[in-house]
């Protein structure tokens, strides 16, 4: 069990610091002793038992010049920093091992168990209580701590989820509440309802539907980029017919217009084609949002010296200055937005492009409205260059 | 036309609905199994023109009962795959599926697609001309016209352009492809498919950009229509 629980708290980890929540070091370093005290027990008991043989070696060929109680206090040291690092057991058996060396080879007569001098009998019984002492205090210590760390991120666990349920709740129950009621309707007053609004119930599921899939396809693509599983399988991609592709989807439902012209220079790139559609998916849907009906969307894709680079600008109300570090942030919505989105679709896009080794950025443009700018380090292939065979 | 027998395999109760009504209502007569068991088991005693297959089934996955079909069934058999498994649906037509699904899919398109998987069934075409919309491409003379025009081809993209009608409304995988037309070295490298592709539209589609002969299937492969 220990390991699947440290196995959460780094996934946890890493999904927070993937959409910028708090991205500070200290957590990664707090995490290397809970890593180290996770080592296989076997190899936590050898380490305990070679660092105590190693000391003692060692204070044994300078024991002339040590003097048996400096060798003690050495002993004690190894122990403690055994403690900081490993279980309880291991750090147990390092001390009891740890006196018993001390015992029959440096306290006076050497090679026996026998102690001559009151003085040093107490001294090994000091010893032997401190070690322990040592070992359960420091283990305990470290215990609490954990305990409160689990308790803090459970807590931001807790509140992550309660950001989730809301948002989800409402996307997914709109368009289920449509689905029912409209086949309720349906059901129940098939006589009275004219032709049309039959068609218009039955067109209402439609696309309640529609949009049930793509939040879930958003919270399919979420999880795979949440388990860290994501391995963007890369093939040879021609970006201009997967942008015409994409537009071509989502123009019949919309009202902007999508402007691309093919760019005739563009060399084949290495891409995970389902990935990238997804992101340009994502992208123009945004844009479509939040451009008014009348105006355009430009899309444009070049090459720069093996950056595969797609922006795609449209001319809604652009991004206050102040959110766009937040915006790829997983639930995040800007302030004042309208309904609908459940603010996944760009942490998917940041998310993506980032398998990719890419980066996303977002900026104003100067006559209004938002640019997305995607780039991506590939390998290309201009053989569209090579004339026939 | 006598009404044609289909076989669902498939293990959901509602998907197995809906498909008998759908499939009922467009005249054609189904059968329906819920484990790949059950599905060989009524393929062997009655065969049915056409295989419509789940891939996750509960006893055996779709991809073992679509070889042991395939084994002694020679008719169209067509897979239903959740979205985005797409080395799902790759594997399956390499091992000899006629075409795919992805749930959700929409009744049309199952429609369509099923009705080109019979009309395969019955024509192994023996004309040597072939028409699709604007196209017509003589294979015994190894000519290509769009509009009436002589359309000009280099002998690889005449290759490639043949192999598509000859499988005309079949998805082909980038890698059977690869093989048909480049041999079996090049089973790999899928860059100079996609370049004769796009070179190959501009010559036979009206608007390259908006193809309707060489459709791409993402992940998979081209179809041609």
């Amino acid at each position: 069990m220990p390991f699947t629980c440290d196995y959460t708290r780094l996934l946890f980890t890493k999904s927070l610091c993937f959409n910028g929540y708090f991205c500070n070091n200290s957590l990664f370093l707090r995490l290397i002793p809970i890593n180290t005290r996770k080592l296989a027990i076997g190899i936590q008991y050898t380490a305990s038992v070679g660092m105590i043989l190693l000391v003692a070696t060692g204070c044994f060929f300078f024991n002339d010049f040590l003097g048996h109680r400096v060798v003690a206090l050495l002993l004690l040291m190894s122990v403690s920093i055994l403690a900081m690092l490993f279980d309880i057991l291991p750090v147990l058996l390092a001390s009891v091992l740890s006196a018993v060396i001390w015992n029959f080879f440096f306290i006076p007569p050497v090679f026996t168990f026998h102690i001559d001098h009151a003085e040093d009998l107490l001294m090994f019984l000091l010893y032997f209580f401190i070690a322990l002492v040592n070992a359960v205090l420091t283990f305990k210590l470290r215990d609490v701590e954990n305990r409160a760390r689990d308790k803090e991120e459970r807590e931001k666990t807790i509140k992550l989820y309660d950001t989730l349920l809301n948002s989800l709740s409402h996307e997914l129950r709109t368009p289920i509440a449509t689905i029912l009621g409209a086949v309720d309707t349906l059901k129940e007053s098939k006589e009275k309802l004219s032709q049309r609004n039959q068609t218009e119930l039955l067109n209402e599921i439609d696309k309640a539907t529609v949009r049930l899939n793509r939040q879930v396809e958003n919270l399919l693509n979420m999880s795979r980029l949440e388990s860290g599983m994501l391995r963007p399988n890369l093939d040879w991609c021609d970006v201009n017919e997967l942008i015409h592709s994409v537009v071509e989807k989502c123009v019949p439902t919309h009202k902007p217009v999508i402007e691309f012209k093919s760019n005739e220079n563009l060399p084949l790139f290495k891409l995970d084609v389902g990935l990238i559609e997804q992101v340009l998916q994502n992208l123009i849907y945004n844009a479509i949002q939040y451009t008014p009906e009348d105006a355009t969307i430009t899309i444009e894709a070049a090459d720069i010296g093996n950056i595969c680079r797609i922006l795609i600008s449209d001319r809604g109300k652009g991004f206050p200055e102040a959110e766009m570090e937040s915006v790829f942030q997983k639930f995040y919505r800007l302030p004042n937005s309208k309904a609908g989105g459940s603010g996944l679709g760009l942490s998917i896009v940041k998310g993506f492009v980032e398998a990719h080794h890419g980066k996303v950025t977002l900026r104003n443009n100067t006559f209004g409205g938002a640019e997305f700018v995607i780039e991506i380090p590939t390998e290309t292939s201009f053989i569209n260059n090579l004339r026939n065979e | 036309m006598s009404k044609a027998e289909i076989l669902v395999i498939d293990d959901e109760p509602q998907i197995q609905k809906l498909l008998k009504i759908a499939l009922e209502s467009n005249e054609y007569k189904v059968r329906q199994a819920d484990t790949g068991k059950e599905g060989i088991l009524l393929a062997a005693n009655h065969p049915p023109e056409l295989i419509l297959l789940d891939i996750g089934l509960p006893d055996k996955s779709g991809h073992e009962v679509l070889k042991e079909l395939r084994s002694w069934y020679n008719r169209a058999i067509i897979i239903l795959s959740v979205q985005s498994h797409e080395s799902d649906i790759v594997r399956a037509l390499d091992n000899g599926a006629t075409d795919y699904l992805t749930k959700p899919f929409r009744t049309a398109e199952l429609l369509a697609r099923i009705r080109s998987a019979l009309r395969r069934n019955q024509t192994e075409t023996t004309s040597n001309i072939l028409e699709s919309g604007n196209l017509q491409i003589d294979l015994g003379m190894r000519t290509v016209r769009r509009n009436g025009e002589l359309v000009k081809l280099t002998a690889t993209e005449y290759n490639l352009l043949s192999l598509f009608v000859r499988n005309e409304g079949r998805a082909l995988t980038h890698q059977y492809i690869l093989k048909e037309v480049w041999g079996v070295g090049n089973q790999t490298d899928t860059q100079y498919l996609r370049v004769f592709v796009g070179t190959l539209r501009k010559k036979i589609e009206d608007h390259p950009n908006q193809p309707v002969h060489i459709i791409t299937e993402s992940g998979v492969g081209y179809r041609f229509m």
